[in-house]
């Protein structure tokens, strides 16, 4: 029998994936995108998971609401990348290192 | 009356020292110069009434100052005949030397500064001779001292002047120093400060004894000997009076008025003012006896071969404080005030002479470019003849003599009638120091009025001729460049023509030259004379009339000894500067190492440059360098500060740039925050 322990197991996997994804990536920002989509949707496994085991409706709709936004963000985010590889010609993590004083 | 003297010359030092250059120069000095005549005007009378037997001695008191247990400190003026003899000299002398200012430093810029500090002098000076307890007796002495200061160091811009301002001071500290241990000393003894309670007291402390670094020590002699450091500091006594020559950098008309004239006698008026005290210990009595005339011996030798005109008489004028303390010391108090009353017009007058021929001679001041002056500025040459003859001590016992005569054959007399074995020392350098004191002072004269005009190689005077030479340059010439050889000094004017001063600065020769002539001959009487004298210092000094009594009946010959002694150094410098003009090079020539010797002052500056200034450098640099920067500062700011830079810099490197860099930290950050929270 499949019980809430396994879902929250796959949901754990998927963000350490997620956060995995983002530190050790040394490649594209593309990548850190996508991580960032498999730890929302790590979340999104959590919240229904525990909508179902609680027999409560209200975390599946706000599961909907999170992949709307995530939906979003990956929008605005990629916008961000198209213009940010117009101006540097680049989208390579480790050339992205201007956040400093 | 007596407040208006004292304070007038403080209102007149503010006005124009505050006022400036917002009231302009003829304003101030004509405030300084009139208040100073006033104050004058008003002392002669007081002076009067003392000479007269009308006036009393009183105290004024001004306001209280300081009460704290059994400490009592208040302003208040004293007048007694001691106070009115150097109320006259203080403000006769300032006001002439105010007045002489006016044509001497007519060229200068700063003048209602240089009015303000001579007033402030002046005040500063009453102050410390009305003094009516120790406190205030040092609070003038401190202010003469500070006054002294920045009049040596008047022309700020000259190196020199700055150096010599501040050795002044720095040598006076050390007198000063003694100066209040001693009147701390006379606090815990008597528990009073004020003058009268202590010279009544101080008879009865005679040979009570006190503790001091360890030791038991003579009260009376350890308090005496404190307070004459001090002395010794103010008048350049031997030891403490290497800032008295260094001293002429200032002008003239200060060197008359402070270097010869008022300030430097403070020390004798103390020793007489607390003469009382002094009488209750022979040991500090024959310690200042022999200070004094080794004082006078000291200078005079060293007077005899200095080349600039002001030295000359600085040398002397230490020579003759050195007459004061040793008359001082071998009990004829009397004799001291009076050697000071008649030196106080004829140094000023030698000073003021001396200013005179400068300016004639366009601030040159070395006396071997000099020469042949006489027919140029007449009034100057009488008035510094006059002034010669005085501190000379020519004249003939009761018949007439000028003011020097009177004074100190007085003190040589009185030294050999004291008695002691000192004060036949005392009487023998002071009849050599005669003789040397004719050399030098005719020395002088010669140089300067007689012979033929050397005046071609000084720069001063191709400066004055070129045109190259404006006013406010005078100043920093001053002091003349290197030794000149004697070879090199070729004679002949250089077509320069000496002019004679104006008429400010010739009336108070003129005056002077009168109080040098007559100040000895009117006032004997009452100073020394062995009826008058008592009847006139009353209680305001110790007088011996016993020891006036010997003074008068001592053998002829010792009498006769001082005239002789001063004939012989006239003898000499007139075969040696008239007659035989290459005398001089030939004595240095053979004597060597003599004239060398006293050309650098018996080598005190070297001396005290071993003694004192090397290691003192010395210990500063090591303070400096290892206490200050090697450890203060390494472990202190700067290691603050490196530490911070070096964290700093380490913290930066944290700040990668790289996006994951950051969300691993918020991460880390978070997964820190919630453990935190959950295990609280």
């Amino acid at each position: 029998m499949i019980g809430l322990g396994h879902y929250l197991a796959v949901g754990a996997i998927l963000f350490v994936l997620g956060v995995l994804g983002i530190f050790l990536n040394r490649k594209n920002v593309i990548i850190i995108l996508m991580a960032v989509e498999l730890i929302l949707l790590a979340v999104n496994i959590n919240l229904v998971a525990f909508s179902a085991f609680l027999g409560d409706m209200v975390g599946q709709v706000f599961a909907m609401f999170v992949l709307t936004v995530a939906a979003a963000e990956a929008a605005v985010g990629l916008a961000i990348l198209v213009i940010y590889f117009r101006n540097r010609g680049t989208i390579a993590v480790d050339d992205i290192n201007q956040m400093k004083g | 009356m007596i407040q208006a003297i004292v304070f007038l010359p403080l209102a007149a030092a503010i006005i124009a020292g505050l006022g400036n250059r917002a009231i302009g120069k003829v304003p101030a000095k004509l405030v300084t110069t009139g208040a100073l005549f006033v104050s004058c005007a008003l002392s002669w009378p007081i002076f009067i009434g003392f000479l007269t037997g009308t006036a009393q001695a009183e105290v004024h008191p001004v306001l209280s100052w300081i009460h704290s247990a059994g400490l009592q400190v208040d302003w208040a003026l004293r007048v007694d005949a001691l106070t009115s003899v150097m109320l006259v000299v203080v403000t006769s002398v300032s006001a002439l030397v105010h007045l002489y200012s006016w044509g001497y430093m007519a060229e200068d810029d700063s003048q209602p500064r240089f009015f303000a500090y001579l007033s402030l002098f002046t005040f500063a000076m009453l102050m410390l001779v009305t003094g009516d307890n120790l406190v205030q007796l040092f609070f003038g002495w401190e202010g003469v001292g500070l006054a002294s200061y920045l009049l040596i160091g008047f022309w700020y811009h000259k190196p020199s002047a700055n150096a010599a301002a501040m050795k002044a001071f720095i040598v006076n500290r050390v007198g000063d120093f003694g100066f209040s241990l001693g009147i701390f000393a006379t606090f815990l003894v008597f528990g009073t400060i004020s003058i009268p309670a202590i010279l009544e007291a101080a008879p009865s402390m005679a040979g009570s004894t006190i503790g001091f670094l360890g030791g038991r020590v003579d009260t009376m002699t350890l308090i005496c000997l404190l307070l004459f450091i001090g002395a010794c500091g103010k008048s350049a006594q031997l030891g403490l009076h290497t800032w008295l020559p260094d001293a002429m950098e200032g002008p003239t008309p200060v060197s008359a008025l402070i270097h010869a004239a008022t300030m430097v006698t403070a020390g004798v008026f103390m020793v007489c003012r607390l003469s009382p005290m002094f009488e209750a210990s022979a040991t500090a009595m024959a310690v200042v006896t022999f200070v004094g005339a080794a004082t006078a011996l000291f200078a005079a030798t060293v007077g005899t071969v200095q080349n600039d005109i002001k030295r000359v008489i600085a040398y002397s004028t230490c020579s003759q404080l050195g007459y004061m303390f040793f008359a001082a010391g071998v009990g004829a108090y009397g004799a001291a005030m009076f050697h000071l009353f008649t030196h106080a017009f004829f140094k000023a007058l030698l000073f003021l002479g001396a200013g005179s021929v400068i300016h004639a001679m366009h601030h040159e001041q070395d006396m071997r470019f000099y020469g042949g002056l006489r027919g140029h500025i007449p009034l100057t040459f009488w008035a510094m003849t006059i002034g010669t003859l005085s501190i000379t001590g020519v004249g003939i016992a009761g018949v007439f003599g000028f003011a020097g005569f009177y004074s100190k054959d007085a003190i040589i007399e009185h030294a050999f009638a004291s008695g002691t074995s000192i004060g036949g020392f005392a009487f023998f350098i002071g009849v050599f120091a005669a003789l040397l004191t004719s050399f030098y002072s005719w020395r002088l004269v010669f140089l300067t009025f007689f012979g033929q005009p050397r005046w071609a190689a000084s720069e001063h005077i191709q400066h004055a001729l070129h045109g190259d030479h404006p006013a406010d340059e005078d100043a920093r010439h001053d002091t003349h460049a290197g030794e000149v050889g004697a070879a090199g000094i070729s004679e002949g004017t250089g077509g320069y023509h000496p002019h004679e001063s104006p008429w400010t600065m010739l009336l108070p020769l003129g005056v002077l030259s009168v109080g040098a002539l007559l100040a000895g001959y009117v006032f004997e009487h009452w100073f020394i004379g062995a009826e008058g004298a008592g009847e006139f210092w009353a209680s305001s000094l110790v007088f011996n009339e016993h020891l006036a009594h010997a003074a008068h009946a001592i053998p002829g010959w010792a009498k006769l000894s001082a005239t002789v002694a001063m004939l012989i150094g006239f003898a000499i410098a007139f075969y040696a500067y008239i007659r035989n003009t290459a005398f001089p090079a030939a004595f240095v020539s053979y004597f060597g190492v003599l004239y060398r010797f006293l050309l650098n002052k018996w080598y005190f500056d070297e001396l005290y440059n071993a003694i004192f200034l090397r290691p003192a450098v010395a210990l500063g640099r090591i303070l400096w360098k290892r206490g200050d920067k090697g450890t203060i500062d390494r472990f202190g700011p700067d290691g603050v500060a490196a530490t911070i830079v070096a964290g700093t810099r380490l913290t930066a490197r944290l700040q990668s740039g790289y996006v994951y860099t950051y969300a691993l930290v918020m991460l880390l950050g978070v997964a820190a925050a919630t453990t935190w929270a959950m295990t609280r």
